[in-house]
């Protein structure tokens, strides 16, 4: 029985403990099991809380057996580990914060935890989620579990890589610019980024705080639906978060797509698109038209202005937003510091890795009198025209479509010396964060790898990315949950794991 | 500073005052912002700048600035923007300060200064904004090391900043003080300077008389007295007048007044001062205000004391200086009201007595008027003993102390020591009879044209009196019976 739990979805396993088919222990010990089986290979955990997990496991059947608990009752789940986690060490995949423990849980682990979720571990990811290949993490890269010479994407890489290898059926992640949907491809899983506002940041380490969202990693839009619908809603903590009701994502999943207006983003099928990647893509639109959507072509000039705009923005709000970490309160500090401004330099330089460090840099630049005008204010008119494109575009269409990343997974180390080319790899998940809309990917089927890499890579998966208006959740899961009832490219799941 | 070189140059002086807002929380943290508590007792996690948290902006400490900025006759701002001030110093632990910048809450205000000559003057606000303030390093006794207070970190401040309209240390004082009434009136400040409640950083330049332009400033930081703005910005003119005078430049640099050595130092320069990178912060939304909150704040204000003086002048007939006296405070202003609701017929009495004897005993004992040491109603009887003749008013006095050693009333103590006027014609009379009787020289010498000898007759009647008689019947009875 035991072995064969992790082919449970999220929803089915929601709903078999509820029905009493298995016990939140016996679910729980299983995934701890892959967990543990899985480390060396894959490094999706920083940290793995078996023992907490267990006694949660307990007291969540305790629960189910009374009739009690909510929507995710003994449902086993993941943190990426920047959201904290009360008790349970931070690290933000960072030395920075290797010895952290936050006093307090985020938002969303609170709300997670109140409808009865339970945290196996904290999930691996890029450091201070910065990267797209989970690469600049302290604790060491993500493996693929396509392929462990592959990346899972980043930053969210731990937790797209421990949900496609079947260690927990759902985790948290974030996006800033991408870090949920283009992992989630890579790794071929369901991802969401809500609307920015419509999950608390409360709690979630700040990266770049205009852009940054919480969301889901699932193995379906179902799960997705559900897992999202207990976490987002308005939080008086977080003066972003937004007061509008969430509504029943689970029970807008049906609805039909006849006659759903569908974009291709025109300016997403680039040269720097791959080809097989392409093909992927149109067949997926052959599909969602064989269901009744109407399909067309929608331009949005101003989008590849995002990549260069998201690389003031984000880096400007990192500089601030990481002006905290200088060894004073938390954190780490350096040995023996002579003076203050050795106590900063040190603790700082040794804390930090070079891609914090380059994108500190940049936004100290930005920001800095005489280039604020040239690049900071000029970044932020370029966000105002691509807000606007979309907005003339949902004018137009329902969603918008197009692909997630450019290629499936590359090779690691394939792309470190090069910083732009990593940066790349954001080029059509930007514009969503720039904008503030919700926006998903799924997966659409398999590639033999990037043009560029050995025949050797074997099937890595791709995905279509659905981008919706703002709080058009309900309406991207629909479309995502639609095309799965015919597709079942989300089904499957890599040999080694199966 | 010499009087030839003053005259030749004029000082220029602008002010950035800090006022904290009384709220009971900080600004953007339900943590209490209470003076005195352990160190850091007072820090929550949004306050120590811990990983994940977000600020939360109090609304309170909202309604404050808008009711200085309604005040001042200053534009609210519809929409207002939050900054961060990058920075690095172990008080301010986010590595920024949330503060605004480019569109601050309150701009373009103004509050009249009254000068020596009585004229007023008119200086001009520029902004206020709305601030957190950093915590403390403290470095005494901790044994070598630096220690941080954070319980300070994110308490609300307005900074409001004036235009250079000041022309003299005494101008700026006028003007501190003004701002320091005003928001005490507001209750917005508890105007507290030696807790850092109120402190002002000070713009001082000096250029030559009749010359428009305006001179190099230094900014002399976080002053916290009155007396100590005065001496710095009196010291800063003069050192800037000799710098020049004796060949040098002033330089735009940062300075800070030691109040021991009664002198300005250099903290630092131009070319070493921060760039802040202001931007606005992604973690507060703009703060949207509309016209029905702006009213409803300006439906709250209080009389202010401007506004309140005139009225003490047309209402009482009292001077422009005892009416501004008695408007400088809230309290004083309403305490002398509630003397004179209580003795209505003698405004001016009730002025002369809350500025004089009240006033002085007051400060002997350093208490204030709201102490309740001498309750308005006890005032109130008093004047109308004296007001009624039931006692002199020199007797007045000696009774006033009394009451102000040991709180009973004044009827009870005219009682005790038997001080009643004698108002009773014929015990006047008799007493005078009986000086007359026993002076007999004197009253020959008056009655031979000596008019100076009246003064004799008073005194030697009072004397027999104990003080009790009546200084008005004793004159026109003594002038009816000394020419015989």
């Amino acid at each position: 029985m035991s072995e064969l739990i992790h082919r449970n979805s999220l929803t089915q396993l929601a709903a078999g403990l509820r029905a009493k088919t298995f016990s939140s222990v016996e679910v729980v010990r299983a995934y701890l099991a892959r967990i543990e089986a899985s480390q060396p290979a894959l490094n999706a955990f920083v940290s793995v809380t078996a023992d907490q997990a267990l006694a949660a496991a307990a007291a969540a059947d305790r629960d189910l057996a009374a009739g009690r608990g909510g929507a995710l009752a003994g449902v086993p789940i993941g943190h990426k580990d920047l959201f904290c986690t009360a008790g349970v060490r931070t690290t933000c995949g960072s030395r920075m914060l290797d010895n952290f423990v936050s006093p307090y849980d985020a938002t969303v682990v609170a709300k997670l935890k109140a409808a009865g979720a339970i945290t196996l571990g904290k999930l691996n990811m890029d450091e201070f989620a910065m990267g797209s290949s989970n690469e600049t993490s302290y604790y060491g890269p993500v493996r693929n579990p396509w392929n462990p010479d592959f990346v899972p994407g980043g930053s969210s890489g731990g937790s797209a890589a421990a949900v496609a290898a079947r260690l927990v059926p759902g985790a948290t992640a974030t996006d800033t610019g991408g870090s949920i949907r283009q992992p989630a491809a890579l790794c071929g899983i369901t991802g969401i980024k809500p609307t920015y506002g419509r999950v608390s940041r409360y709690g979630m380490v700040a990266f770049a705080s205009s852009l940054d969202q919480g969301g889901v990693l699932t193995t379906s839009a179902q799960d997705a639906a559900l897992m999202l619908r207990e976490m987002a809603g308005f939080d008086p903590n977080d003066s972003t978060s937004v007061d509008t009701p969430v509504p029943d994502y689970v029970a807008g999943l049906d609805a039909p797509l006849a006659g759903v207006k569908v974009g291709l983003i025109k300016e997403f099928v680039d040269e720097g698109l791959d080809r097989e990647n392409e093909l992927r893509i149109r067949e997926a639109l052959e599909v969602l038209e064989r269901m009744g959507a109407r399909l067309r072509e929608v331009s949005l000039p101003n989008l590849p202005l995002s990549v260069p705009a998201y690389y003031v923005v984000a880096p400007a709000e990192c500089s601030s937003n990481l002006a905290r970490y200088d060894g004073v309160r938390f954190g780490h500090r350096c040995k023996d510091p002579r003076d203050l401004q050795d106590l900063y330099r040190r603790s700082r330089g040794e804390g930090f890795g070079a891609e914090v460090k380059r994108r500190i840099m940049t936004g100290t630049y930005v920001l800095s009198a005489g280039y604020y005008d040239a690049y900071y204010l000029k970044a932020q008119r370029v966000r105002q025209l691509i807000t606007a494109d979309f907005k003339r575009a949902f004018g137009e269409v329902d969603v918008l479509v197009g692909p997630t990343s450019p290629t499936a997974a590359f090779r690691i180390g394939a792309k470190t010396a090069d910083p732009i080319t990593m940066y790349l790899n954001d080029i059509y998940t930007i514009g969503a964060n720039l904008a503030g809309l919700p926006a998903l990917s799924v997966p659409c089927g398999f590639v033999g790898g990037p043009a560029s890499a050995e025949v050797s890579a074997g099937r890595l998966p791709v995905g279509l990315q659905i981008v919706g208006p703002h709080f058009a959740e309900a309406r991207i899961l629909n479309v995502a949950h639609r095309y799965q009832l015919e597709t079942d490219w989300h089904r499957q799941s890599p040999e080694r794991f199966a | 500073m010499t009087g030839a070189s003053a005259s030749t140059w004029e000082t220029v002086i602008g002010l950035e005052i800090h006022a904290q807002l009384a709220t009971r929380s900080k600004i953007f943290s339900g943590a209490s912002t209470a003076y005195g508590a352990p160190p850091n007792a007072q820090a929550s996690l949004i306050d120590l700048g811990f990983p994940g948290v977000l600020p939360v902006l109090n609304g309170e400490a909202v309604r404050m600035a808008v009711c200085f900025g309604l005040a001042i006759g200053a534009r609210i701002a519809r929409q207002s923007v939050f900054a961060r001030k990058n920075y690095f110093y172990p008080d301010l632990p986010k590595g920024y300060q949330i503060s605004q910048y480019e569109l601050p809450v309150v701009a373009q205000g103004a509050l009249d200064i009254v000068l020596d000559d009585g004229s007023t003057k008119r200086i001009g606000i520029t902004r206020a904004h709305l601030e957190e303030d950093a915590g403390k390093s403290l470095h005494e006794g901790l044994g070598g090391v630096t220690g941080v207070d954070l319980n300070r970190a994110g308490t609300p401040l307005i900074e409001i900043v004036s235009e250079p309209d000041m022309r003299s240390a005494k101008e700026a004082v006028a003007y501190m003080k003004k701002v320091h009434t005003l928001v005490r009136y507001l209750e917005i400040c508890d105007g507290n300077m030696q807790e850092g409640s109120f402190r002002c950083d000070a713009n001082v330049s000096v250029r030559p008389q009749g010359s428009a332009k305006l001179g190099t400033r230094a900014e002399i930081k976080n002053i916290n007295s009155f007396r100590f703005v005065e001496k710095a910005i009196l010291y800063e003119t003069a050192r800037q007048i000799e710098l020049i005078e004796s060949g040098g430049k002033v330089v735009q640099e940062t300075r800070l007044y030691d109040p021991d050595k009664g002198e300005t130092r250099s903290m630092r320069t131009k070319e070493e001062a921060n760039d802040y990178r202001y931007f606005p912060d992604p973690d507060l939304l703009p703060l949207v205000l509309d016209e029905a909150f702006i009213e409803a704040v300006r439906a709250t204000l209080p009389e202010l004391p401007d506004e309140k003086a005139a009225r003490f002048s047309s209402q009482y007939g009292l001077s422009a200086y005892d009416a501004g006296v008695l408007t400088a405070s809230r309290e004083l202003a309403g305490y002398y009201e509630e003397v004179v609701r209580a003795a209505p017929r003698e405004p001016k009495l009730a002025a002369n007595w809350v500025m004089g004897e009240l006033a002085a005993a007051l400060n002997k004992e350093n208490l204030d008027v709201g102490s309740g040491k001498m309750p308005a109603v006890r005032l109130a009887e008093l004047l109308t003993r004296i007001a009624d003749q039931t006692i002199s008013g020199k007797l007045a006095k000696e009774v006033f102390e009394a009451m102000w050693a040991s709180g009973e009333s004044a009827d009870a103590i005219i009682e005790s020591k038997g001080l009643k006027q004698i108002t009773d014609t014929g015990a006047i009379e008799r007493a005078i009879e009986e000086v007359m009787a026993r002076n007999p020289g004197q009253l020959a010498d008056y009655r031979a044209g000596k008019d100076k000898l009246f003064g004799f007759f008073v005194g030697q009647v009072m004397k027999a009196t104990q003080g009790k008689a009546n200084p008005a019947q004793l004159n026109e009875l003594l002038k009816k019976k000394l020419p015989g």
